[in-house]
């Protein structure tokens, strides 16, 4: 796969902005061109192209959207707009890493640190799965174990807002309201932090930007 | 009779013209001589609002001097920008999606639609009549019962103030106002400038001189002295812009003080859904004055009355 930008992706990117009204916020964090990994909250199909189309052009090209296998790899136009629209990066969903699926996991981050290479930056969704929109699902260990694996990678809070009014779960219709995201101050995994001290950290630093 | 008009159509734009190249002076001259912190912030907050002023006014009169069907475009499309920042603001459920689908996509441009065809008996009931009554019905029909009053109520008044009360606006082109035939984009362009310098004279009279409030608890900066000195300017402004209206002089007095009230009661009317729900401006579309809606609600509030003054006693 080479890093060439699709022709369409600024199409894209200027439909998706235009959809969702978005406002953009950096806060106590600046766009660059270095590697890291944005985690947001998930509420709607929009949130990935919205995330990404709120990046600058340039590190929007540098940065790749993981995405779920089993929905992108359909369909032919699925399997066109999420691998070379998007440059997204498909993985098995892992269904619940408490123990028993912990090496699906694991296979998961894998492929998602190859991904990254020493180019890329990638935009995950912790939860794992979309919500109503009212309170955050706990997260899932993948952020963690990616933290863990590439020992001071900045890690990007991203609060998409009113996105699940726009387009919320069951719907095929959009509703052009407004929306927000919010990039907030970077985290990294201190040295001997503990999973759950770290996830914790992490889904504060998304709370703490929803009323920022 | 006609090139008359046409002559007083010039000096109108002219004057419009004049009127901003001031601001414009004024704004770099006050930019350069700002020493403080604070002053430089003014400055910096007027020359944006300059700025979006000539934007705005070239893309009106653009608009609206390219004929009948581009300006329902463009009010079509403030239409939808209005709502869309309204229904940001106000809370809506889940089950509500679809009604709102419909208040965007099918209501909002049908009632242009009704425009372009000239179909006033639809265009007056559209939305106060098949709406009042679509609405509830469709949120019944999504089986969320909570609020339910509350939520057909809100998107209702939504539809009213964004689409149903600005669509008036275009709507004075629809009018046969004899001796004034070809001539009703005029009359359009005489109700926004009244709305809009009404607008700026009471911002500028309260910045010079205000100091007692008229609305503490929902808008800081609306003061009497504003409030006084922006209406009786404003009317001003409408009574000497007579020329270019089917109105007498007099007339025109009437006329321009009615849309200058009503506007003040557009913007404190927004003003206080804007409080309610803790925001200072709809939107950030528009530099240095906020949103869409916070630009036009004194023409919502404005339009209509004017619409049917000039309706019952001109056409």
């Amino acid at each position: 796969m080479s890093g060439a930008v699709h022709p369409l992706t600024s199409v894209l990117a200027g439909l998706a902005r235009l959809i969702s009204g978005v406002q953009v916020r950096w806060l106590d964090c600046r766009p660059e061109h270095h590697q890291r990994l944005y985690f947001a909250n998930h509420t709607s199909h929009l949130d990935t192209v919205v995330l990404w189309a709120a990046l600058p052009p340039e590190v929007r090209a540098l940065t790749r959207p993981v995405a779920a296998k089993e929905y992108w790899e359909k369909s032919a136009l699925r399997r066109y707009v999420s691998t070379r629209l998007f440059h997204a990066v498909l993985v098995e969903r892992a269904p619940d890493a408490g123990g028993m699926h912990l090496a699906a996991a694991r296979d998961a981050v894998k492929e998602m640190l190859e991904a990254m290479g020493e180019r890329y930056s990638l935009i995950i969704f912790p939860e794992g799965t979309r919500g109503s929109g009212e309170a955050l699902a706990p997260f899932k260990s993948g952020l963690f174990y990616l933290a863990s694996a590439r020992q001071g990678l900045e890690l990007v809070p991203v609060y998409l807002q009113n996105l699940n009014r726009i387009l919320p779960k069951g719907e095929i219709l959009p509703v052009p309201l407004l929306s927000t995201v919010t990039f907030g101050p970077p985290l990294r995994l201190e040295a001997g932090e503990s999973k759950k001290a770290f996830l914790g950290r992490a889904e504060q630093a998304l709370v703490r930007l929803r009323s920022a | 009779m006609k090139a008359a008009l046409d002559k007083q159509l010039w000096w109108t734009l002219g004057g419009v013209f004049g009127v901003l190249l001031l601001a414009t002076v004024i704004g770099q001259v006050l930019k350069w001589r700002a020493r403080t912190p604070g002053a430089r912030e003014a400055a910096g907050n007027l020359n944006a609002r300059v700025r979006a002023w000539w934007v705005m006014s070239a893309i009106f009169l653009l608009m609206v001097f390219s004929g009948f069907a581009w300006t329902l475009v463009l009010f079509g499309l403030l239409s939808l920008l209005a709502l869309r920042e309204y229904l940001t603001l106000v809370a809506t459920r889940r089950a509500d999606h679809r009604t709102l689908f419909w208040s965007f996509f099918i209501i909002t441009p049908l009632q242009y639609v009704l425009l372009a065809y000239r179909w006033y008996g639809m265009f007056a009931i559209l939305i106060p009549v098949f709406g009042f009554l679509f609405i509830p019905t469709r949120i019944v029909l999504a089986g969320d019962t909570e609020h339910f009053l509350e939520r057909a109520a809100k998107i209702q008044w939504g539809l009213m103030i964004c689409t149903y009360c600005l669509s008036h606006a275009p709507a004075l082109l629809i009018l046969k106002i004899p001796g004034y035939e070809g001539h009703n984009a005029q009359l359009l362009l005489y109700l926004v400038l009244v709305v809009q310098f009404s607008d700026v004279l009471q911002y500028v009279w309260g910045r010079l001189a205000g100091k007692r409030r008229i609305a503490p608890a929902i808008s800081p900066n609306k003061t009497w002295e504003g409030f006084l000195g922006g209406i009786a300017s404003a009317t001003l402004v409408g009574t000497l812009l007579w020329p270019i209206t089917p109105f007498r002089p007099w007339q025109s007095v009437a006329m321009s003080l009615v849309v200058t009230l009503m506007g003040f009661a557009g913007g404190l009317t927004m003003s206080a859904i804007k409080r309610d729900r803790g925001v200072k401006d709809y939107g950030t579309l528009i530099e240095g004055h906020g949103g869409v809606l916070d630009r036009i609600d004194s023409l919502c509030f404005a339009a209509p009355v004017f619409f049917h003054l000039t309706r019952y006693y001109f056409a």
